[in-house]
């Protein structure tokens, strides 16, 4: 027993707060891999917020992103749960076919995507022009960049349809029955019974892909033509750039520095939404 | 209130399946508090919900009020019904629970804060209006189900088992509860409940269901001291009636070696249907098996001895459980008695409380 203790007490330390606090102190320091770590107090924040043009632009592609990335996958999700947890033939079928892009793994996924959103030889705008559209340049346009990037995340919204899936399959059937003998529509329904009876998934789901959300890099450092968030810094999010900080100048004191107020916000935002979850989270037994 | 006419109501899942509710037919008038009771499966609780609108009845026809159910969606039945599971919205308070209904029929607000307040008066629940239903008792949410369905003010309520989540003592509680909302409101009822007890105790009729087929619809009373068959002699009454496979040799019934003198009345009728010298089947209640010491005329009657097996004290009296040739025999006997496991008594049949049944088909045979 306690050897176990002890196992875990050299995993948390080692792997868990001796990072945090190495970071946390390395934020303070000009530490550049070669150089020693010498103590420079609040310069890297000073530099962050007030000379680093393109940390603010980071960190506003990265709100951009998660402002719209949240609520529309989570949307998506729970409209694409409420079809397919209808009782009709086949739907098993429909169910895996949702779900499916949650288990494809990333880069495959993002160089799919590049095909698909190339603007001469893609499928979407082969597809749009079908109709007489002359699609956007998607990936190479700054306006258009997030955009194809939030649709990407639209079309893996099956992982967080497969828990609110199980959710509403939990949901008593003899709520909805007591509803129909109320008199209540199927939209009411919906707003009245489901979405309340889901809502701790729902707050589960949000605060688990804001955080995710606000982590996005894979995606920018695969799909930005010069990994490096082009078009014009259009997908230079905020870890993409603490990555080139730190991996390609080598300023990792400041790359630190950055983690931790991504760490911060993040705490914040969640904070705000665990506040205000008891005005819309409802749970069953507590 | 209203008047509901079932005909030939039958249902069947899928075509090549079990028919689960067969021919089902009953009248039930203005202000009635009908309970179909019978074990599980038996098609109580599918019946119920045809009526209600949530299953669809396969062959025949429900009428409210003269009025043709079938296909008309449970809104527009004007039917409240209280499910087992209380059904309520944990998400919302007392008084939106009950509310529920009316809001979405977007009935005036003052309207709806004192239909809410008035039915939340008669069930003593003015004080947890303001909470969630996890904070309430089995027996308070059971009686939130109840508001939801009074504030409706609808024809006709429809209970699914609502007292089966609840502790025996709350059980006995909410009977009585919903016997006094009965006759404050005298809404027709329909109550399901697979306890024979709660059946006796409320229904003004009791409907008792077997395999999807009514077995008998009667008054409590009536269903208690005439039933029609050997399945409602012996589901209807706890303990249930003693059965015997017998012999009636024209002046007797022969139970093994046990000879009983039959009653007048019974003597004649087996010998006008001709069950003379045939098997049969006797039942008799455990209160009607009695004790030599409490028999009027003992020399009149036919007794016989049995070894006590089991003595089961019930408070003010005493079950006695035995053999009695070969066959299980309960009798009731007053708390007094002293006498333990292994000990003798000495009893008769109170042949005038006694029932005949056929033997090979069930039915019954005298008219007692």
């Amino acid at each position: 027993m306690k050897t176990i203790y002890l196992f875990w007490i050299i995993g948390f330390l080692g792997l868990i707060l001796g990072p945090m606090l190495f970071s946390l102190y390395g934020s303070f320091t000009n530490y550049n891999v070669t150089s020693t770590m010498d103590f420079v107090s609040f310069q890297n924040y000073e530099e962050m917020f007030l000379h680093d043009s393109l940390f603010w632009t980071s960190l506003y592609n990265t709100l951009y992103f998660v402002i719209f990335s949240v609520p529309l996958t989570t949307i998506a999700a729970i409209f694409i749960s409420v079809l397919v947890n209808q009782n009709l033939p086949g739907m098993k079928f429909f169910r895996t076919v949702f779900y499916l892009p949650a288990i494809l793994s990333g880069v495959g996924v993002y160089l799919l995507w590049m095909q698909l959103l190339d603007p001469s030889t893609g499928l979407i705008n082969s597809f749009l022009s079908l109709f007489g559209i002359s699609g956007p340049n998607w990936l190479f346009d700054a306006g258009w960049a997030k955009p194809s990037l939030i649709l990407m995340k639209l079309w893996s919204a099956g992982g967080a349809m497969l828990l609110y899936l199980s959710a509403m399959q939990g949901i008593s059937k003899t709520l909805y029955e007591a509803a129909v003998m109320e008199g209540a529509s199927r939209v009411q329904m919906f707003f009245k019974v489901t979405l309340p009876m889901i809502s701790p998934i729902i707050f589960f789901d949000v605060i688990t892909s804001t955080i995710g959300s606000f982590q996005i890099f894979q995606e920018a450092y695969i799909m930005s033509s010069d990994s490096a968030g082009s078009p014009e810094n259009s997908l230079l999010f905020f870890n993409l750039h603490m990555w080139i900080k730190a991996f390609n100048v080598f300023d990792m004191g400041y790359a630190m520095a950055m983690s931790w107020i991504l760490f911060i916000i993040v705490l914040i935002l969640t904070l705000i939404n665990f506040r205000f979850a008891k005005y819309w989270v409802h749970y069953e037994d507590d | 209130m209203a008047q509901l006419h079932l005909k030939n109501i039958k249902k069947q899942y899928d075509s090549s399946g079990p028919v689960v509710v067969k021919d089902f037919n009953l009248d039930i008038e203005e202000g009635e508090f009908i309970v179909f009771v019978g074990p599980s499966g038996c098609g109580k609780s599918t019946t119920l919900r045809m009526m209600a609108g949530l299953e669809e009845i396969t062959d025949g026809e429900f009428y409210i009020n003269d009025k043709k159910m079938n296909g008309i969606a449970p809104k527009n039945r004007d039917i409240a019904m209280v499910f087992q599971n209380y059904a309520l919205y944990p998400h919302m308070t007392v008084y939106d629970n009950i509310a529920f209904g009316l809001k979405i029929k977007k009935r005036p607000k003052q309207e709806i804060k004192q239909k809410v307040e008035e039915a939340a008066d008669i069930l003593g629940l003015t004080e947890y209006l303001h909470r969630k239903p996890k904070a309430l008792s089995g027996g308070q949410r059971q009686r939130v189900a109840l508001g939801r369905a009074i504030v409706r003010e609808a024809d006709v309520f429809l209970m699914d088992e609502p007292l089966s989540n609840l502790d025996a003592k709350l059980r006995v509680q909410m009977r009585a509860e919903i016997m006094k909302l009965h006759q404050r409101l005298k809404t027709t009822t329909v109550y399901v409940t697979h306890d024979q007890t709660e059946a006796l105790t409320m229904a003004t009729r009791i409907v008792i269901l077997n395999n999807g087929e009514i077995m008998q619809v009667g008054a409590p009373q009536e269903v208690y001291n005439t039933p029609n068959n050997l399945f409602v002699a012996q589901f209807i009454g706890s303990p249930s009636m003693n059965i015997f496979d017998g012999i009636f040799d024209g002046e007797r019934l022969k139970i093994g070696n046990t000879n009983i003198k039959v009653a007048e009345a019974d003597k004649h009728i087996l010998k006008e249907h001709g069950y003379t010298d045939k098997k049969i089947k006797f039942g008799i209640r455990p209160e009607n098996v009695q004790e030599y010491q409490q028999l009027s005329k003992p020399e009149e009657a036919s007794l016989f001895d049995i070894k006590v097996r089991v003595n089961e004290l019930l408070g003010s009296e005493f079950m006695i459980y035995s053999e009695l040739e070969g066959e299980e025999i309960v009798a009731r006997v007053d708390a007094r008695n002293q006498n333990k496991p292994g000990d003798t008594m000495t009893f008769a049949f109170d042949m005038d409380k006694g029932h005949f049944f056929d033997f090979d088909t069930g039915e019954r045979i005298t008219d007692n």
